[in-house]
């Protein structure tokens, strides 16, 4: 018996292979689009694992350094290694701001941490890590830097030394980072004109500036231009004493302290919360159109061959025979399609500017979700197909 | 089998080909691409890297001892001055009346030892006198020629006398005393007149000049600033955990901010002994040779510290930190395998020392496209990032 289905694509096979790629490229938009919310999330939770940090200390009812601004002093560091349970703990900073290289800006999340401490990046391409104390810097390789380039970051320049991948903050921003000392002093030391300005403001205050007190002016001054703050400190701990430690913070040194849990979620549910539901419900409905669009495609391809079906009945065809030919008709279309679509979506998706992460779960579901949605629509294709009068075929 | 079927067959198997090359190479479940190298023996250079200001060895800050309105500035910065000369004069007000006044006094009390030398030697007149006429009326009486009456009469005056050149001789000591008392006095206002003149201590430079002429300053509000050009150095800050290898008399190289492509010889002059425990950091004063630079100027300064020969070195990318435990990735037999590794130094040009836990044949992950864990699949590429 030969096969209706494989004989009506070899018949116009051209229409039918130009029909699945397009069909195909609507379907690489979806996966792409799931891949776009998947790298949303995802590069919440790399920040959070690049970190390396079991506790996230921060200031005092706050959301830490990600949600919301935080400031603890640096030497709270210190204290903390004295806590039972406690066996790393590393201060950093977070500061989103734009760096200039060759006249050009780059917005990047710009982190200080200490060497050898939690918070160092896990993993390099190429370089070498920070060595010495100053102006030196690792840069991601979406900030699209070199090795070697300069780069200036408020009063300073940096020499890149190493670059890392997939080292962004929770909005995307590609990192770069910087000793602490010298993130501390791009954080809290303006400018060079902001600096002036500070001081002539603090000379004109009469409480600063008496006659009869010479070098306190000075001496305030200079306490100015010196920070001593950071806005988190990593902290490892021994397994499972995340909670103690946690506990022991939050009631002796008055700040909070976050678990990786607990960071995921602040992360996850409330800081990209919004944006991430707004990918999401824009996938649902692009899953949605393409799925009428499948329907569509396979409801006008049956009606296209209202002839054809009706000569099949007046030679005596079953039923059977003509719901196989559209069933396997609109399985090899959404075939076709899932291939092109899977194909495209894995080629584009470096492209894009930000992460897109394709995970093998989400395209072996979409497969799932075409064929039944091919079944589906080709339901209603078989049932026009089967309500053909057989006259048709000699009628005009 | 017709040549239809055959040739969809053909094009059917290169789409589901090309469709799996492109989902296991391109995709996530691509293997993770990684670059790998050997163990390198050889010579390390290394060196400890800090930053600092030119400051000025000696120093001076010259400034009056007490509250006082300046007269005159002689000097202006960049002036070159010597050992004792006045740059600076404060208004005296009332120095120069009182000086005189005290001169006055000196003057008086001199007049006033010299009327007591006279009244003592009056004195002492009367009593050469009044002891020969005593004398005399011993005898006189001795021989019944006067009364008893008369020659006590005697006696007493020849006591009075000798009280009068007591007397006398005091108030000349007292006279004296008045006139030292008066010269120290002057001395001391003449003293305190000449400390409104601010002298150079030492042969120098004027740096700063921070008052005017009319303006008021307390006592220790510095007017002028004084260095010795010759004793210009460079003040080091260099973090406490790398300053452990820093010598007096090592080699530097230093950059002056004001000429960041030139780089200047330096030598490390002094170790401080008391570190910044604030910043963690140690302070190293490297002397330069011919400084051409402002005060205060920020510096780059690079220590060369010993070279270390025939040592095994590993990229310092390739050390990692897992579980407090220090060590690195390799590929053995294509197998990811975490090695804890004993390492040294670590130089500035990224190259760590590996003291043990490695053979010199392995080959050591350096960078990769992840994080590695064991077990990983992964593929051995030249370079990951086109440099």
């Amino acid at each position: 018996m030969i096969n209706l289905a494989s004989r009506d694509i070899l018949h116009g096979w051209g229409k039918f292979v130009f029909t699945g790629i397009g069909l195909g490229l609507l379907i690489g938009v979806t996966l792409t689009m799931a891949g776009v919310y998947r790298g949303m999330v995802d590069d919440a939770r790399v920040l959070i694992e690049n970190a390396g940090a079991d506790l996230w200390v921060v200031q005092q009812d706050t959301l830490g350094p990600y949600a919301e601004p935080s400031s603890v002093h640096d030497d709270v560091a210190k204290d903390l290694l004295s806590l039972p349970g406690v066996v790393e703990a590393g201060n950093v900073t977070y500061l989103t701001m734009q760096v200039s290289h060759e006249r050009k800006e780059i917005r990047v999340m710009l982190v200080g941490y200490e060497a050898g401490k939690p918070g160092e990046p896990a993993y390099m391409v190429a370089g070498r890590p920070i060595t010495r104390p100053h102006y030196e810097a690792l840069a991601d390789i979406k900030t699209g830097l070199a090795l070697g380039d300069r780069i200036s970051i408020r009063r300073h320049e940096y020499t890149v030394v190493g670059l890392t991948r997939r080292m962004v903050s929770s909005g995307g921003d590609p990192m770069i980072f910087i000793p602490l000392k010298d993130a501390q002093e791009v954080q809290f030391l303006k400018d060079n004109d902001a600096l002036l300005n500070e001081r002539a403001r603090t000379a004109a205050n009469p409480a600063f500036n008496r006659p009869g007190v010479p070098g306190l002016l000075e001496a305030i001054q200079a306490s100015q231009t010196s920070s001593r703050f950071v806005n988190a400190i990593l902290v490892r701990t021994a397994p499972g004493m995340e909670e103690s430690v946690a506990a022991q913070v939050e009631r002796w040194k008055h700040l909070q302290a976050y678990s990786k849990n607990q960071m995921d979620e602040i992360l996850v549910a409330r800081l990209i919360a919004t944006s991430s539901k707004q990918i999401f419900m824009f996938l649902v409905i692009l899953a949605i159109v393409s799925a009428a669009i499948v329907a569509f495609i396979i409801y006008t391809m049956t009606l296209n061959k209202v002839r054809e079906i009706a000569v099949l009945k007046l030679i005596g065809a079953t039923n059977r025979t003509i719901s196989a030919m559209i069933l396997q008709q609109a399985l090899g279309l959404g075939l076709i399609g899932f291939l092109v679509g899977k194909f495209s979506a894995t080629l584009w998706a470096p492209l894009f500017p930000k992460y897109v992460l394709l995970l093998p779960g989400d395209a072996v579901q979409g497969f799932v979700l075409v064929m039944l949605m091919c079944s589906v629509a080709s339901v209603f294709a078989i049932r026009a197909a089967l309500r053909i009068d057989p006259a048709t075929a000699i009628g005009g | 089998m017709t040549g239809l079927k055959i040739k969809m067959l053909v094009i059917g198997t290169a789409v589901l080909g090309a469709f799996a090359w492109v989902v296991l190479t391109q995709g996530p479940l691509a293997p993770v691409k990684v670059t790998v190298e050997k163990i390198q023996v050889g010579t390390l250079a290394n060196g400890v890297f800090g930053i600092g200001t030119v400051r000025a060895r000696h120093g001076f800050n010259l400034a009056p001892t007490m509250t006082s309105r300046v007269k005159r500035v002689l000097v202006d910065q960049g002036d070159t001055v010597v050992t004792g000369q006045v740059l600076a004069e404060m208004d005296p007000v009332d120095l120069d009346e009182k000086f005189t006044g005290s001169e006055r006094v000196v003057q008086k009390t001199a007049n006033a030892i010299l009327a007591a030398e006279a009244q003592t030697s009056e004195a002492e007149s009367r009593l050469k006198t009044i002891a020969a006429t005593l004398a005399r009326y011993e005898e006189l009486r001795g021989r019944g020629f006067v009364s008893q009456e008369m020659y006590d009469t005697k006696l007493h005056e020849k006591n009075a006398a000798v009280s009068a050149l007591a007397a006398a001789s005091a108030n000349l000591a007292t006279a004296r005393e008045e006139h030292a008392r008066a010269q120290a006095d002057m001395r001391g206002i003449g003293k305190a007149r000449a400390q409104t003149r601010l002298i150079s201590p030492a042969n120098g430079v004027v740096v700063v000049r921070l008052a005017e002429p009319g303006s008021t300053v307390v006592g220790g509000q510095v007017v002028l600033q004084v260095v010795d050009p010759k004793s210009l150095w460079i003040e080091t800050r260099v973090a406490q955990h790398q300053a452990g290898q820093v010598r007096v008399g090592q080699e530097a190289e230093v950059v002056l901010r004001s000429r960041p492509h030139a780089q200047l010889a330096g030598k490390v002059a002094r170790v401080d002994m008391v570190s910044d425990a604030v910043t963690e950091e140690r302070i190293v004063n490297v002397a330069v040779a011919a400084v051409d630079a402002s005060i205060g100027e920020y510096a780059e300064v690079t220590f060369k510290l010993p070279q270390l020969n025939d040592t095994r070195s590993v990229p310092t990318a390739a050390v990692k930190r897992i579980d407090r435990q220090t060590g690195v990735w390799v590929l053995q037999d294509g197998q990811v395998v975490f090695k804890p590794v004993k390492v040294g130094v670590t130089t500035m040009e990224g190259r760590t020392q590996i003291l043990d836990g490695l053979d010199n044949d392995e080959s050591v992950i350096v960078y990769s496209q992840q994080p590695l864990r064991a077990g990983i699949k992964v593929r051995v590429v030249a370079e990951l990032v086109r440099g």
